[in-house]
């Protein structure tokens, strides 16, 4: 019954230490801590698409930057295949901490089987948010594609690696491949780019795609061919994506699952059917509010929040959310909620919501 | 590779499209060119040895003939052949300068590549002695270097002497303006990519930080090439330079030596003088016009092509 989940994120959690000033420092004030990834768990499982929605600055692109190994994790643990990867295994690899130092891992995690990291970068790739920036201006579309390649040593020979780079970028849509070899970035539209930037990323057949806003920067009517692509390449290829956006109109369309961020920790998550259609969380059923219908006769009673998010350094008590919800009671600013299954797939942190399933 | 050649000639065809209609890059280009032909080729341009005494017909030594008596550029005060001595000095200058100014950038880059991308101590190490050696004023500090390597009588040729010590001493600039550039570079998405991808340090910045430095550094290599030139003839004009293998500077210290001002030799000092500022200007002119062009900025966007847009005819007729 239970598959083994490709990769299972446990209590995650990535603070940003704050500068600290002079006056900081005289009154000996510790330094302050930006809280941007707060106890985050979710898994994915195999050929799935899980989408996490926030708003700017909720943590959504320092959990991609995080399981990609771009940053190193404040604390908690990924599973990857359910092998372990993370900060602690990158250090140890690189030879920085003696296995026997018990100080930072516990007995149990460092029996778990390790995955080399440079193995662990062969199976997940990253697609950015800006395919005007993520594509090096003075390399050819051939150099870009073939990279991954080039970086692990994995194509034997010239024509192998002609044949990868040339099949990596008919998947993605630029037919004929050859056309592109020689090609460079400023010479492509956005559309284009951002496939040039799945090409690069699919090249290596990974397992799981992390997709940063993909098509955030592109125009509207590029945004679905990009995603339809996307959605090709589970669909054949059976990858697992995780899929970072703030556009809940796109998420119905494409994810299996949703989960959304509030200040650095997931608020509501479940299948996207369930969450959309049954949003629990206030914050859900707000950011369903606003989603633009397109029916004009249809009213709906829209919840606009107050405010801003909080500053991430002085997050509030009890549940990050309260200040702005419409529906918090007295409870709310002392106790931070836990998660509240709503059925076998759907969970919310919200002391407002009773548990209904179990 | 022959995808690679293909490509270098279809950049270097593009450059030279767009280069050869700016006029300024076009004037630089000529006189740095001119000055590096006559060097390369100064045996066929004199038919004297630079060292020849030129007599006269019962010869004694002609001594600061004017061009109308001699050659196209008169003699100097012990009767040697001016014009002869300006084109041979040319390779001396222009090599000093070179090999000078290529150290000088290949250490500029390399630490400013290695303080910009790696950041912390290294930053601070190599940037602190960067300060030292910009606030010790240059040509003091050459001079009493150059001189005391020389008091020293090592086997080594005083040319090499003063190429080392011009080249070691002048990269604090390039140091400086490739760190700058490769800080803002580290931070762009293509090389969280290429870091995303599991690159190493290395090929990011073979691949990824290099290439994007490439047109900075040899704009700037031109430029700091102009200065290399000047100060190695400020130097050999003090009379650091080699007098068996008088550069333009070294002339100079002969002319200004032996009177040649009050004997009214114009032709013994003037051609020096404008040599060196030939070539620096050169290098000036090529060297800003490369900056400004090699910029990947403002290259052309995918899709301007061949098709101008012409406004229409009789557009203010509309309103």
């Amino acid at each position: 019954m239970t598959q083994e989940p490709l990769l299972l994120v446990e209590n995650l959690r990535k603070y940003f230490p704050v500068g600290q000033s002079l006056g900081d420092l005289l009154l000996r004030r510790p330094p302050g801590l930006i809280k941007a990834v707060d106890d985050v768990s979710f898994t994915l499982l195999h050929g799935e698409i899980l989408a996490i929605v926030g708003e700017s600055g909720c943590g959504k692109t320092t959990i991609a930057r995080t399981l990609i190994g771009l940053e190193e994790e404040t604390g908690g643990k990924i599973l990857f295949n359910g092998r372990q990867i993370g900060a602690r295994e990158r250090r140890l690899q690189a030879g920085l901490v003696p296995l026997e130092s018990g100080a930072i891992g516990t007995r149990e995690q460092q029996s778990l089987p390790r995955l080399s990291f440079k193995q662990f970068r062969q199976q997940a790739q990253m697609i950015f948010q800006d395919p005007y920036e993520s594509l090096n201006p003075r390399a050819t579309i051939f150099e870009i594609v073939a990279e991954p390649l080039v970086v692990h040593g994995l194509a034997r020979g010239r024509a192998e690696k002609i044949q990868r780079v040339r099949n990596a970028l008919e998947d993605a849509g630029l037919r004929p491949a050859e056309e592109y070899f020689l090609r460079y970035p400023h010479e492509l539209s956005g559309g284009q780019r951002q496939r040039v930037v799945i090409a690069g990323a699919m090249v290596l057949e990974p397992k799981l795609l992390i997709a940063d806003e993909p098509v955030s920067m592109l125009d509207v009517s590029i945004r679905a061919e990009i995603l339809n692509l996307l959605h090709d390449l589970r669909n054949k290829r059976g990858v697992s994506i995780v899929f970072i956006t703030h556009d809940l109109g796109t998420v119905a369309y494409f994810a299996d699952r949703l989960a959304v961020m509030y200040l650095g920790r997931i608020v509501e998550i479940g299948r996207t059917a369930e969450v959309l259609k049954n949003p629990q969380h206030p914050y859900t059923r707000a950011l369903l509010s606003v989603v633009p219908v397109p029916n004009p006769r249809l009213r709906r009673e829209r919840v606009i929040l107050q405010g801003e998010a909080p500053n991430p350094i002085h997050l509030p008590t009890g549940c990050r959310f309260h200040p702005r919800c419409p529906l918090a009671m007295d409870a709310c600013r002392m106790t931070d909620p836990a998660y509240v299954q709503l059925s076998a797939t759907h969970s919310t942190a919200c002391l407002r919501v009773e548990s209904t399933a179990l | 590779m022959r995808e690679s050649w293909l490509l270098f000639w279809r950049n270097l065809r593009e450059f030279w499209r767009v280069f050869r209609h700016n006029r300024m890059g076009m004037i630089g280009a000529f006189l740095l060119l001119s000055a590096v032909l006559i060097a390369l080729f100064a045996p066929f341009l004199s038919p004297y040895e630079p060292s020849l005494v030129i007599r006269d017909a019962t010869g004694r030594g002609l001594t600061f003939a004017p061009p109308a008596v001699h050659g196209p550029l008169g003699t100097d005060d012990a009767g040697r052949d001016v014009w002869t001595q300006l084109v041979y000095g040319a390779r001396i200058s222009l090599l000093v300068g070179l090999l000078a100014g290529f150290i000088a950038m290949f250490i500029g880059s390399l630490l400013g590549i290695l303080a910009g991308y790696f950041g912390g101590w290294i930053d601070t190490l190599i940037m602190r002695v960067t300060d030292v050696l910009l606030v010790i004023p240059d040509l003091p500090l050459m001079l009493v270097l150059v001189a005391t390597l020389r008091q020293m009588e090592l086997k080594i040729s005083p040319l090499v002497v003063l190429i080392l010590v011009i080249g070691l001493l002048y990269w604090t600039s390039t140091a400086r303006l490739v760190r700058s550039q490769v800080l803002s570079i580290k931070e762009r998405q293509f090389v969280a990519r290429a870091r995303a991808i599991g690159a190493g340090h290395f090929h990011i910045i073979r691949r990824h930080i290099l290439p994007q430095l490439m047109p900075l550094i040899v704009a700037n290599t031109v430029l700091i090439l102009s200065t290399a030139i000047l100060i190695e003839s400020g130097l050999s004009f003090l009379g650091l330079g080699d007098p068996t293998q008088p550069s333009w500077g070294t002339m100079l210290n002969f002319a200004f030596d032996r009177n040649a001002i009050s004997n009214g030799a114009w032709w013994f000092y003037l051609p020096p003088g404008l040599a060196i500022v030939w070539v620096s200007l050169g290098c000036v002119l090529l060297g800003n016009v490369l900056e400004e062009m090699l910029n990947p900025r403002l290259t052309a966007h995918h899709l301007e092509g061949d098709v101008r847009v012409r406004p229409l005819e009789g557009e203010g007729a509309y309103g």
